[in-house]
């Protein structure tokens, strides 16, 4: 746990980056600070290791005050990841990712040992060990600075903006990648973000700052969609937060999926044209997982991969209220496909019935 | 300082300030004139860059004096021959003023050089009117080492006996006397800032868009 | 020139070209040495704590405009007399050599502890590395390349300067060159001038093969990149005055 009590960052000029600042995050959970440039949000992460000491208050791990301790001892138990990823260019990746464990007092063959397990953990095949940084892409880089953070094994994490200097594509993939390494791992985090959506995408709970240094409101990310706690907060949100609060409501069981008639590739455009309901007719392989949509009267003789719309997306029966509309409106058939855990065809739904069963449960549960 | 001995050699202070002058800036426009289109060509080319800078550098390594003294062979010129300094002087401007005009053009964005393409700038108009004007500042900052540099160059040609500012040096030794020496000096640094501020002013009449900072 | 090369008595006895070489090198080593020791600190003091910035530009750029021939000769006059021995005239020519070859390692090694990237070092204190180990770990491998190009021009700077100092009696190469036109033998003048040019070269190559060996792979490329900015006006090599 990382507890921040009446913590104030004040500046000789007056400034006042971070005002009063009363926070606590829990352990094995993922905090996110958010906010608006200006807010203090990277200067109160940075208080955190003491790469900036505050004025007055205290910042608590585990229940000890940090201030008491020496400062390199206390970074060395915290994993730090930075925008930019800050690898040391004359290192080889191996090196970089072995830095911690070397730091700390193992040998360098052991430190090595550990950093070639990390790279694979967070995806970089081991043939780049040997490479240095410049040889790598911003995404690769930014992988290489969070097994960096991961080699000496600590509670606790600080990540400033991870994943904010790559392209949105690498970014989502990143993200992706480290929800499912935090499952696995459990750190205590605590991340910086100025994007609103990664800190709802990421955040197990998420803080939203003001300019000015002060806390807005601390909440879970559906309940930050669905009660914010001021117009500030309402508007740094977004203006589609209902929609986007759907994202966190689970549909399981709440609406219902109706029978849908299927074909294979192969068949011909008789069967393709008495198993279609409306124009379009869905088509799945031999285990039952959807491929896509034909439109049955434009197949000639036998139905072929190129006849596939694949513009619908699929949603998951355990999902979210998102999803499962998503899946609705995307599909050229105006039925949504979905799917249980393999992957395999429950049924489809339509948007109709989506909006039915939001409607009937106004308090719906959050996924979370 | 001797002032009466000054003053009576004043003509022929004048006079060895005026070849240092010629000496040292001869060169300087010389070098400049054939780094340009040598600069232009190790830009455009990759394989000719590292053939054009490693020369530079070689041509670089050799000392002055030992310059002075080899290029009467290739020449065919006397050893007290005046010509011999401008030549070995150009060969150091050019030596550094081709690596910086082509790293100066490297530096000039490629969204500028592909907007000067876009509006129908022809190739050479593109490298005249958007690419060497960008290039001015790096350019002019090489100008600048090379100029100062120059000027305490052209003293050293005095150990051969030809006649610049440095004869005022040599002359003080032979006499044991301080006031031709410490006279010397004091021009050869004046002169160097007062070139040295021409390129800046220069600079800032090519660059009008930039700030007005002086760079160091 | 190669009469006067391949006569087997210019190659022994005090004044023999393997003596005069190893005087040339003797003194340039021994003013590159104290050169590096004031410089190479300072430059890295001034680098990581960013005081006295303004110094290095203009110390750099006066130091530049000085003419070290006339440096050289008001030096020895200035100093001889008060030593009777040849110190009179080795002092103030280490002297000189010592001030010609400080500007461009303090201004490169300045400009490279500038240029470590900022990140790097920000990653490496927050995982709690101290400021000792920051220095030695990060900062200085990073600073390398551009602190030995300061290195080698202050090296090429000082054989160059060391030959003139001849002319005030200094030993060493300079002697083929100034006894030469003194004894109007252009010979002995282009055999000596061939000879400090080759040393020069040597040692210019000697230092580059030096740097690709001790400055780490990982570095070379990006800094040919990314120092190409500052080269043109901070890290350019001097040329050699003299």
């Amino acid at each position: 746990m990382i507890k921040f009590e009446n913590v104030t960052k004040a500046y000789p000029d007056g400034t006042v980056a971070v005002d009063g600042l009363n926070l606590e995050a829990p352990t094995g959970k993922l905090t996110i600070l958010v906010g608006p440039s200006g807010c203090g949000k990277t200067t109160s992460l940075r208080m955190i290791n003491r790469l900036i000491e505050p004025t007055s208050g205290t910042i608590y791990l585990d229940d000890q005050p940090t201030s008491g301790m020496d400062a390199a001892l206390l970074r060395r138990r915290i994993g730090y990841v930075i925008q930019h990823a800050g690898l040391f260019p004359h290192r080889t990746i191996i090196d970089n990712v072995a830095t911690m464990p070397v730091l700390l007092g193992e040998s360098r063959q052991k430190a090595r040992m550990k950093a070639l397990e990390l790279m694979e953990r967070v995806g970089l095949p081991a043939s780049f060990a040997k490479r240095y940084p410049w040889q790598l892409s911003g995404g690769q880089q930014q992988r290489v600075g969070v097994a960096r953070a991961l080699a000496s094994d600590p509670a606790f994490m600080l990540m400033d903006e991870p994943f904010s200097a790559v392209d949105p594509v690498v970014r989502a993939q990143l993200q992706e990648e480290f929800l499912r390494l935090q499952r696995e791992i459990g750190k205590t985090i605590i991340m910086v973000t100025h994007d609103i959506d990664e800190a709802l995408k990421l955040g197990d709970q998420v803080a939203v700052m003001r300019v000015g240094g002060k806390l807005a409101q601390m909440a879970t990310p559906s309940e930050l969609l669905t009660s914010p706690a001021d117009e500030f907060v309402a508007d740094f949100v977004g203006r589609d937060r209902g929609y986007r609060s759907l994202g966190f409501t689970n549909s399981a069981g709440t609406v219902t999926v109706s029978e849908e008639a299927v074909v294979t590739i192969g068949a011909s455009a008789a069967e393709a044209q008495s198993k279609a309901t409306g124009a379009w007719v869905l088509v799945v392989d031999g285990g039952r997982k959807p491929l896509g949509w034909a439109q049955a009267d434009l197949i000639k003789g036998e139905l072929k991969r190129e006849h596939l719309n694949l513009s619908g997306t699929s949603a998951s029966s355990s999902g979210t209220m998102r999803q499962l509309l998503d899946a609705a409106l995307s599909s050229p058939s105006r039925r949504g496909v979905v799917v249980n855990e393999h992957g395999e065809l429950i049924g489809t739904v339509t948007a109709t019935d989506v909006v039915k069963a939001i409607e009937a449960e106004p308090h719906l549960e959050t996924a979370r | 300082m001797n002032f009466e001995w000054l003053g009576r050699q004043s003509d022929n202070i004048v006079f060895l300030l005026g070849w240092h002058v010629l000496l040292a800036v001869t060169p300087l426009i010389l070098g400049l004139l054939i780094a340009l289109p040598l600069g232009w060509w190790a830009h455009r080319s990759r394989r000719i860059y590292p053939l054009l800078v490693g020369v530079a550098g070689l041509l670089y390594t050799v000392p002055s004096l030992a310059l002075f003294v080899l290029l009467p062979l290739v020449l065919g010129t006397k050893i007290l021959d005046p010509l011999n300094i401008v030549a070995a002087l150009t060969i150091y401007t050019v030596a550094l003023l081709v690596r910086v005009v082509a790293d100066a053009l490297d530096s000039v964005p490629e969204d500028t050089v592909q907007a000067a393409k876009a509006m129908g700038y022809r190739g050479y108009q593109s490298l005249v009117k958007v690419e060497l004007p960008v290039g001015v500042p790096v350019i002019s900052a090489g100008l600048r080492v090379a100029a100062v540099s120059n000027v305490s160059l052209v003293s050293v040609a005095a150990l051969l006996g030809i006649p610049q500012l440095g004869s005022l040096f040599t002359q003080g030794f032979q006499l044991r006397f301080f006031t031709p020496i410490i006279a010397g000096i004091i021009l050869c640094v004046v002169l160097a800032m007062i070139l040295d501020g021409l390129i800046i002013l220069l600079n800032r009449w090519l660059t009008p868009w930039t700030p007005k900072v002086v760079a160091s | 020139m190669i009469n006067y090369l391949f006569n087997p008595a210019h190659w022994s006895g005090a004044d023999g070209i393997p003596t005069l070489i190893g005087e040339h090198l003797l003194y340039s080593l021994i003013a590159l040495a104290v050169a590096a020791i004031i410089a190479v600190p300072l430059g890295i003091y001034i680098g990581v704590t960013g005081k006295g910035v303004f110094m290095i530009a203009g110390l750099a750029n006066a130091l530049r405009a000085l003419p070290s021939v006339g440096l050289l000769i008001l030096l020895v006059l200035l100093i001889s007399p008060a030593f009777p021995s040849k110190m009179g005239y080795i002092l103030p020519s280490l002297i000189v050599l010592v001030l010609l070859a400080v500007p461009p390692i303090l201004t490169n090694t300045y400009a490279g502890v500038r240029a470590v990237d900022a990140a790097a070092v920000d990653a490496a204190k927050g995982m709690g590395f101290r400021t000792m180990k920051i220095l030695t770990d990060i900062q200085l491998p990073c600073s390398l390349p551009l602190m030995l190009s300061g290195v080698r021009s202050a090296l090429l700077q000082i054989i160059s300067t060391a030959t003139i100092a001849a002319y005030i009696s200094l030993g060493g190469l300079g002697r083929l060159l100034i006894d030469g036109k003194a004894q109007n033998d252009y010979s002995q003048m282009v055999a000596g001038a061939v000879l400090v040019a080759l040393l020069a070269l040597f040692f210019d190559q000697l230092l580059a093969f030096i740097t690709r060996r001790v400055v780490s792979p990982g570095l070379t490329r990006r800094t040919v990149k990314a120092a190409a900015p500052t080269a043109a006006t901070d890290t350019v090599k001097t040329p050699v005055a003299a």
